[in-house]
């Protein structure tokens, strides 16, 4: 089975070194096995890191957010051809062996579509996020019809199907949502597998902003409401 | 006789409507696009020159005054076209990305990939 991960990276030079470093080089089931860092117009040394490191490169000439960044990483699978699909926040947040966590459902046939829920497991996070990240769940719920424990995480496994008819619009950090939407919209099995949240105050400043919540709310009526 | 107000008006709103022409005499501006901004800055051009017509109209539509019409209108006129413009940015925004997204899966195809490097280290990340 041929595997291709992503790591989405804007400006993660002080980090993305030991992302690429931790990431396992052998995951069960897998046979052909890929990591891409799609370096989203950084203007820090992200994408010569990444290349010192031997890592396939996809660089966009400017940022266009995160969205963007996972829709490159999806052509560029589709062009490939892969059975599996893996987005990994390159910003050290996500615990490496979770990836063989989200990717068994998919090798098990048992899910289309599974997202790493950060909020199943009993560990600590700090309340702001905690409240966005309810708030984020209730807005999906509300405009997109998908019950979710958490919208907005970074990791996520695709199947085959899955990376056939998923096709978001979503730039930004809202296209977390409109995955789910999407997912629906084609009676995909979605499955939430809970994974480890490594807090830092890196991967804290480097996530969703608080105040974005609000702009990400407004996309969501414009894009529906167009 | 007009008013200096009126005078004032008339004079923006034929400057207005003299850009209209320009833009669409350079094919900027769409024979629809030029109609519709054409009918606004007339009408802005009558309601100006002929204030007892825009009461009238406030009568037909149950508002007191003739320049009420013309805000409620206006502002109703302002949210819509805010509205559009809104929506095209997203567009331009969406073109933009897939341009983008297009270079660097062509650059990508360009280049050979290499395997991961076995001299990678493992352990926590340090900041």
């Amino acid at each position: 089975m041929k595997a291709v991960i992503v790591l989405p990276a804007y400006n993660e030079a002080s980090v993305i070194r030991q992302v690429i470093a931790n990431l396992p080089k052998k995951l069960n089931g897998i046979s052909n096995l890929e990591y891409v860092v799609i370096n989203d117009g950084s203007t820090d040394q992200t994408g010569a890191i990444a290349k010192k490191e031997g890592i396939k490169i996809l660089s966009h000439i400017i940022n266009r957010g995160l969205g963007a960044a996972i829709k490159t990483g999806i052509d560029y699978a589709k062009s490939q051809d892969v059975d599996l699909f893996v987005t990994f926040d390159s910003d050290g947040q996500h615990n490496p062996r979770d990836i063989q966590k989200v990717i068994n459902p998919i090798l098990q046939e048992k899910a289309d579509l599974v997202i790493g829920t950060r909020f199943k497991n009993k560990q600590k996070v700090p309340l702001d996020r905690l409240i966005i990240n309810k708030l984020a769940n209730l807005a999906t719920l509300l405009f997109f019809g998908v019950l979710t424990t958490d919208s907005q995480s970074g990791l996520r496994a695709f199947s085959k199907k899955a990376i056939k008819h998923i096709d978001f619009k979503a730039d930004k950090m809202d296209f977390s949502s409109e995955i789910l939407l999407e997912a629906k919209r084609h009676n995909l099995k979605v499955i939430e597998v809970p994974i480890d949240l490594i807090y830092t105050p890196y991967s804290r400043e480097k996530g969703q902003k608080n105040m974005n919540a609000l702009s990400i709310f407004a996309k969501f009526l414009v894009r529906l409401y167009r | 006789m007009f008013t200096t107000i009126q005078i004032i008006l008339l004079a923006i709103v034929i400057f207005a409507i003299s850009r209209v022409y320009l833009r669409f005499k350079e094919g900027i501006l769409s024979r629809q696009a030029t109609f519709f901004w054409l009918f606004i800055w007339i009408s802005g051009l009558i309601g100006v020159s002929l204030p007892q017509t825009t009461t009238r109209i406030a009568e037909l539509f149950g508002v007191g005054r003739g320049v009420d019409i013309i805000v409620y209108i206006s502002l109703a006129l302002l949210f819509y076209l805010v509205f559009r413009i809104y929506v095209m940015i997203e567009d331009l925004r969406s073109e933009i990305t897939f341009l983008v997204r297009q270079i660097a899966l062509q650059n990508s195809s360009k280049k050979s990939p290499r395997a991961l490097s076995s001299s990678r280290r493992r352990g926590p990340i340090k900041k």
